[in-house]
């Protein structure tokens, strides 16, 4: 849409060949394909020869190098005769549950930052600044020796336990999200609840019919991020979920792939293409906001 | 991604003063009386009064608050009795106080903000803050493998480490039998059936039905679990083997265990346990093992038994990273590529990012929509299938990087120590560029122009320009989020695990580290969690070091962002 523009703001740039012309064009405009060529090559090829690999019937490594060989939808059937499926289900459970979680949570919190004045507030968001500056992936032992523990006394918290890692996740959500939240609960003006509370609202209906319906762009992100961020985690679902049939999509094709680099590398390919999928849609439509939340703190590699 | 936020914003909201506070909130809270009008959301004063104006009984909200906290509470009660069975006390006492405070705090009118906090609280406390504190307190502990439970635990291991089959004890047919999850055996002792778990002890049961074989088929109260269940249930056939049924109250009688599931005999343990002395005597040799300060049993002339407990040893983990000879060269090597690992995905990255977001961010380059989603696309697809797939298209042999650009030549990639770390920078570059192309985009739309065009017309070149403005100007907005960045890929486990697995290994180092390993997948080689060795003390002390340096890491970024701001 914009691409227009150019032309119209400035007039008879290339359009009149004059020699000179032509050369400033090359030098501060034209010079810019070639080199866009060069990273667009650099982006994708890796997801293009993914697709090939997917789209190749023989499903192995060797002899992928040939894009689009054939096509094939083989290694996608080939999918339902493995865990693929269920890892995907554990996947979208465990995800979708501690992105539910994070922004209950954080959203709780972030209100009851923005809205009250309380001792201990300022202590307590210091507090939490500070605590989310440590990751809890680098004490992973410490939640591993804490889920055998549990594990003895509730073993719905134990080991292998879908919940625990879900619990495991929901710890980090205060910590991660409340800062994001906390700033845009802000933007919300308070007259709004004085003016309800005056018209006889209690608290819950303040909360959840007018406060939470005007910070849903933020719900939206918060919950995105944290999907993300549990789709992505491989260490701690490694460490927690020891079963197969428990595994997420993380630990599953890591297995595929590093036990048996070559034959099992078609269906990496399909199991990849049909995983990233809806998140890169997801991503690339949502892009604005990620983009917004991502620089307001969180940073992926 | 969670873990590194410390984004300007939230550092100024935490450091500058608050809202102004509303007046006549400060105080003491619920100042009866004053009209619902000048209330201000604050000081966890309930608005009695504006409440009541329409106040009509316990609303739809009450039940629903009441539903979930009958939910929490029966969620809460069961796992109490849950807890109290397995004998978990600080498991118990901690669930006890925490569904005791979410009852005072729900059903309570005061404390209305700890109302909105307490879940996440909750969460936080358990699974971030106490594992923090465990990991502190790990560290200076010789837990792991050899020292895994209290003392205890530790006699039980030994005792039954050291049990073996009481010579001439006689064979009992024997079938096991199983109630609900509890196993058991059922033990055919001279035409009289026992029966006994590990809890209980044999004892006589009437009614039981033997076959010709002397094997009981058929007892009261228990379901004989059929020989085909045994061959075919490999986990089943596990818990058999290691289940010892006590033969009487008496330790000393021994317990029955079996090797097949048909025939029981006696096994005792060759160890005498004296509580007394706390020592454990070798019934056999007479040797007396007592306990020392490294919670082992050794016996006068220094042997060792295998089973220990962990007992808190100061220094000694850290102590032992640096200066172990195992450990401390491999331990070295590690950090220093963790340093350079992160610092230089940071400063090609962000370079690249940079200097493609000041090439396209140019009005006059078309399709830029297009261009700028394909360039982001690695940025979209998630990071740990692009480290797979780039470790496949790597693979040395079959891989398409040799055969579409080095004429088929088996480089190896991911096998050679400084390719491996160049193929980690240049894969994670190839993921994160686009974070930093955009970020770019965002902040050099945000610059103002009047005054590059000054500095034009001041006759400053390209390079003076960005040198002296763009770039100081952009790092106020980038500078936090470099550090964030340097701080997240310093504990990067994903891409190392999953594109090198920290390989190629270290020739001739005697831990399971590799060259292209960064402290955490170090930490995870050397804690065991997945299997193997485990030495969690180490693991831990290794972790509080990581944690000192993102913690100096993060405050260093708390003094640039405020020292660039004065700029």
């Amino acid at each position: 849409m914009t691409a227009l523009s150019p032309r119209t703001s400035h007039p008879g740039q290339p359009s009149r060949n004059t020699p000179a012309r032509r050369r400033r064009w090359w030098a501060e405009v034209g010079w810019k394909y070639p080199v866009a060529l060069v990273i667009v090559f650099y982006a994708a090829f890796p997801l293009v020869y993914a697709l090939s690999a997917a789209l190749d019937e023989s499903g192995s490594l060797a002899g992928s190098g040939a894009l689009f060989r054939t096509i094939s939808f083989a290694n996608f059937q080939a999918l339902g005769d493995t865990m693929f499926w269920t890892w995907v289900g554990n996947t979208l459970l465990v995800g979708g549950s501690a992105a539910f979680g994070a922004v209950m949570m954080g959203a709780a919190a972030a209100y009851a930052f923005s809205r009250f004045r309380f001792r201990g507030r300022r202590a307590s968001l210091t507090g939490l600044l500070i605590i989310q500056m440590f990751p809890q992936t680098v004490a992973f032992v410490a939640v591993f020796l804490l889920l055998i523990t549990l594990g003895e006394a509730v073993p719905a918290l134990g080991i292998n336990s879908k919940l625990a890692l879900i619990c495991v996740y929901l710890g980090g959500a205060l910590g991660a999200n409340t800062f994001l939240m906390y700033g845009f609960f802000n933007t919300i003006p308070i007259e709004i609840d004085e003016a309800a509370r005056i018209d006889g609202a209690s608290h819950a209906q303040i909360y959840w019919r007018l406060v939470m319906p005007l910070v849903v762009p933020i719900l939206a992100v918060v919950g995105l991020l944290a999907f993300i961020a549990s789709f992505g985690d491989f260490i701690l679902a490694k460490i927690v979920l020891t079963g197969q049939s428990n595994w997420t999509l993380a630990v599953g094709m890591y297995q595929w792939v590093s036990n048996q680099l070559t034959s099992n590398w078609g269906l990496f390919a399909a199991g990849a293409m049909i995983a990233s999928l809806p998140v890169l849609a997801l991503f690339l439509s949502l892009q604005r906001y990620i983009v917004g939340g991502l620089s307001s703190g969180s940073v992926k590699g | 991604m969670s873990a590194s936020r410390q984004g300007k914003s939230a550092a100024d909201d935490a450091v500058s003063p608050g809202q102004p506070k509303a007046p006549g909130t400060t105080g003491s809270p619920r100042t009866p009386g004053s009209p619902g009008v000048s209330r201000t959301p604050g000081a966890s004063g309930s608005p009695q009064e504006s409440h009541a104006r329409s106040w009509s009984g316990p609303g739809w909200g009450f039940l629903a608050k009441l539903l979930i906290m009958m939910v929490v509470n029966a969620i809460g009660v069961m796992a109490i009795l849950s807890a109290y069975n397995a004998g978990s006390w600080v498991v118990l006492a901690v669930l006890v106080v925490l569904l005791l405070a979410a009852d005072i705090i729900y059903f309570a009118r005061r404390a209305l903000p700890l109302k909105y906090l307490y879940p996440g609280l909750v969460f936080l406390a358990v699974f971030q803050m106490f594992t923090l504190v465990y990991t502190g307190y790990v560290a200076f502990t010789n837990y792991g493998t050899g020292h895994l439970g209290s003392m205890e635990q530790a006699v039980d291991a030994a005792l039954i480490q050291a049990e073996q089959r009481v010579e001439d004890s006689p064979s009992y047919p024997l079938a096991v039998v199983r109630d609900g999850n509890d196993l058991g055996f059922a033990i055919n002792d001279e035409g009289v059936v026992r029966i006994g778990t590990t809890e209980d002890p044999l004892e006589a049961v009437g009614g039981a039905v033997v076959d010709d074989s002397g094997t009981p088929v058929e007892v009261p109260d228990w379901e004989v679990v059929p020989r085909t269940d045994l061959f075919t249930d490999a986990a089943l056939q596990e818990r058999v083997v290691e289940l010892r049924v006590p033969v009487s109250e008496a330790a000393e009688d021994g317990s029955i265990r079996t090797r097949e599931g048909s025939t029981g005999s006696i096994y005792s343990s060759s160890l005498e346990w004296d509580p007394a002395s706390t020592t454990l005597t070798d019934t056999e040799t007479g040797t007396v093992y007592s306990p020392d300060d490294r919670g082992n049993f050794v016996s006068g002339d220094g042997e060792r038994l295998a089973a220990g407990w962990y007992v808190p040893v100061g220094f000694d983990n850290f102590v032992r990273a640096f200066t172990d000879t195992a450990y401390a060269g491999p331990l070295l090597q590690v950090t220093v590529w963790t340093f350079a690992f992160g610092a230089l995905t940071v400063l090609t990255s962000f370079g690249l990012g940079l200097l493609f977001a000041m090439i396209y961010n140019d009005p006059r380059v078309r399709g830029q929509k297009v261009l700028r989603t394909i360039m982001i696309l690695p940025y979209a697809f998630p990071a740990f299938m692009s480290a797979l797939l780039w470790r496949g298209m790597l693979n040395s042999e079959f891989g398409v990087i040799n055969e579409w650009f080095f004429f088929g030549s088996g480089i190896d990639w991911l096998g050679d120590p400084w390719l491996a770390k160049f193929v980690i920078l240049w894969v994670n570059l190839w993921l994160s560029y686009p974070y930093w192309f955009l970020v770019s985009t965002g902040a050099l739309q945000g610059l103002p122009s009047d005054v590059s065009e000054a500095a034009r017309i001041d006759g400053a070149g390209r390079w003076r320009q960005f040198r002296s403005i763009t770039l100081p100007l952009l790092m106020i907005s980038t500078a936090p989020l470099a550090i964030a960045s340097f701080a997240f890929n310093f504990n990067n486990f994903t891409i190392i695990f999953m594109l090198t697995g920290g390989g190629p290994a270290f020739p001739g180092a005697s831990v399971p580290l590799g060259s292209t390993d960064i402290l955490i997948s170090a930490i995870y080689q050397i804690s065991g969690v997945s299997g193997g060795r485990a030495d969690y003390g180490l693991a831990s002390a290794l972790s509080i070091i990581v944690f000192i340096v993102i913690g100096i890491i993060s405050a260093l970024a708390f003094r640039q962002t405020r020292k660039l701001e004065e700029i």
